[in-house]
């Protein structure tokens, strides 16, 4: 079975945070424009607060594959 | 009537114009008939204050599909807006608010360094003491009465904003007065003009004076580290400094109030919370919801664009209101009720899409530390008068206008 995977679309990104509030494992916040550092990749237990994530981002600028 | 500013749609419209705004039967929701035209006729066809034509997205999948996507621009908010009022405000804005992706994340990037969720962070020990100086100064009080908005949330939301942006608080009586201008949805326009004009003036200076005499605080970084290095210009970083201080005074301001209200009004729930911390951050969530402060958001179409059923032609203006989004029973359970257990992460009471509040984590921060302790050191806090008495304000933002309070 193949692995969930998360991808982040960084010009996209406005900052919001609310991916760092979601999973706070997997994502954090540039200390230089506040965009988006994926930390790594979801763990199986992981995908579902991964998706979370993608869905409150307002920018969009989070996918998850193969989920 | 005054000649409408837009051509009329040239399609037939699916029910006659709707007058928008409209009187709310209950404060928090949206007005009856428009929860009606929810199931109906989902895309509403309305008409403004001046007579120009427009549409109400009622439906939360609507709200989202429209913020999310750019070519529902920002540009030009003013044509649609909600009021004589609220349009001269709007008319004068200039700051990344007013723009479309890439222009406004190239703008909007330079601040959100100081908003990111490490960085808010760090500011709450300041407001911890701003809040327990609050109560202090409410248990001073000998008359054991008090209006929560002008004596409590207001000092808070200020002195916070103030230690963030770097605005003195000395001038606060000055500012706020010209912000609650600047806010009105009924009120001279003229005078609304003026204000935003003095305050854009106002953050001028308060640039040349950072510039000679830098603090840690928002202004000042801008003002040496952006403007200085001409990274930024002067008038973009003055238009972008006065949203940060109507944006991050009034706003909280008004959930501090209204959630006090709305939590005294909901006695069991505000006693779980008192009993289990746990409840907090989902209770402040269900707060954000169940008030959807923001009144109304407003994009232009820039291509014919579909919204559900319903063709939008290129250049008419699209108005979403986070009530009618938050209250939509497709996304929410008997979405009237207040119920600070449900999950309701995904509400948009601070908008969606590119434009998404900026000062959340403030937001929620500040929301967090408020209610953490005004309930254990006032617990005998109640409303003075019934809640029927309790004034709404008349502004862009959704909320108690004064807040007569007890213990």
């Amino acid at each position: 079975m193949a692995e969930a995977t998360v991808e982040v679309d960084v010009d996209k990104c406005v900052g919001g945070g609310q991916c760092v509030l979601a999973a706070p494992d997997l994502f954090d916040q540039s200390d230089d424009d506040g965009t988006v550092i994926l930390l790594r990749q979801p763990e199986a237990g992981e995908v579902g607060e991964a998706e979370r994530a993608a869905r409150l981002c307002p920018a969009s600028a989070i996918t998850v594959h193969g989920a | 009537m005054s000649t409408p500013t837009q051509p009329l749609p040239v399609d037939p419209l699916p029910m006659d114009p709707m007058p928008f705004p409209a009187a709310r039967e209950c404060p928090f929701n949206p007005p009856t008939r428009q929860t009606e035209l929810r199931e109906t006729c989902p895309v509403v066809p309305i008409e403004l204050f001046d007579g120009t034509p427009a549409w109400l997205v009622t439906r939360y999948d609507d709200f989202k599909a429209v913020m999310g996507d750019p070519r529902f621009s920002s540009k030009q908010m003013w044509r649609f807006s909600g009021s004589a009022n609220r349009q001269a405000a709007e008319k004068a804005e200039t700051s990344f608010t007013v723009m479309d992706p890439p222009e406004h994340g190239q703008y909007r990037r330079l601040v959100t360094r100081y908003f990111t969720i490490k960085r808010v962070a760090t500011l709450r020990p300041w407001i911890e003491q701003i809040v327990d100086a609050a109560i202090d100064a409410l248990l001073a009080r000998e008359s054991r009465t008090a209006d929560l908005v002008a004596d409590f949330a207001l000092p808070i939301a200020s002195q916070t904003m103030c230690r963030l942006v770097g605005v003195p608080y000395d001038d606060h009586e000055w500012y706020e007065e010209r912000a609650e201008a600047r806010s009105q949805m009924n009120g001279d326009p003229e005078v609304a003009a003026q204000a935003f004009r003095d305050l854009l003036a106002y953050m001028d200076g308060l640039i040349t004076a950072k510039q000679d005499a830098p603090g840690d605080d928002i202004i000042s970084l801008v003002a040496t580290e952006l403007v200085a290095t001409g990274e930024l210009d002067r008038d973009m970083a003055v238009a972008i400094l006065r949203l940060l201080l109507t944006a991050g005074h009034e706003t909280t301001a008004t959930m501090i109030a209204t959630g006090t209200f709305v939590l005294l009004t909901h006695p069991d729930q505000l006693a779980e919370i008192k009993t289990d911390r746990t409840l907090l951050p989902g209770a402040i969530e269900e707060l954000l919801r169940y008030i959807s402060m923001l009144f109304i958001l407003i994009r232009t179409a820039t291509e014919d664009l579909p919204v559900g059923d319903q063709l939008v032609r290129k250049g008419e203006g699209v108005i979403v209101g986070p009530a009618l989004a938050n209250k939509d029973p497709r996304a929410f359970e008997d979405p009237d009720r207040f119920d600070i257990h449900r999950d309701n992460r995904h509400h948009v009471a601070f908008g969606f899409g590119p434009h998404q509040c900026l000062g959340q984590p403030v937001a929620r921060l500040e929301l967090g530390i408020v209610f953490d302790r005004l309930f254990d050191r006032i617990p005998t806090l109640q409303l003075a008068v019934d809640p029927a008495e309790v004034p709404m304000k008349q502004t862009n933002l959704v909320g108690v206008g004064a807040l007569p309070v007890t213990w």
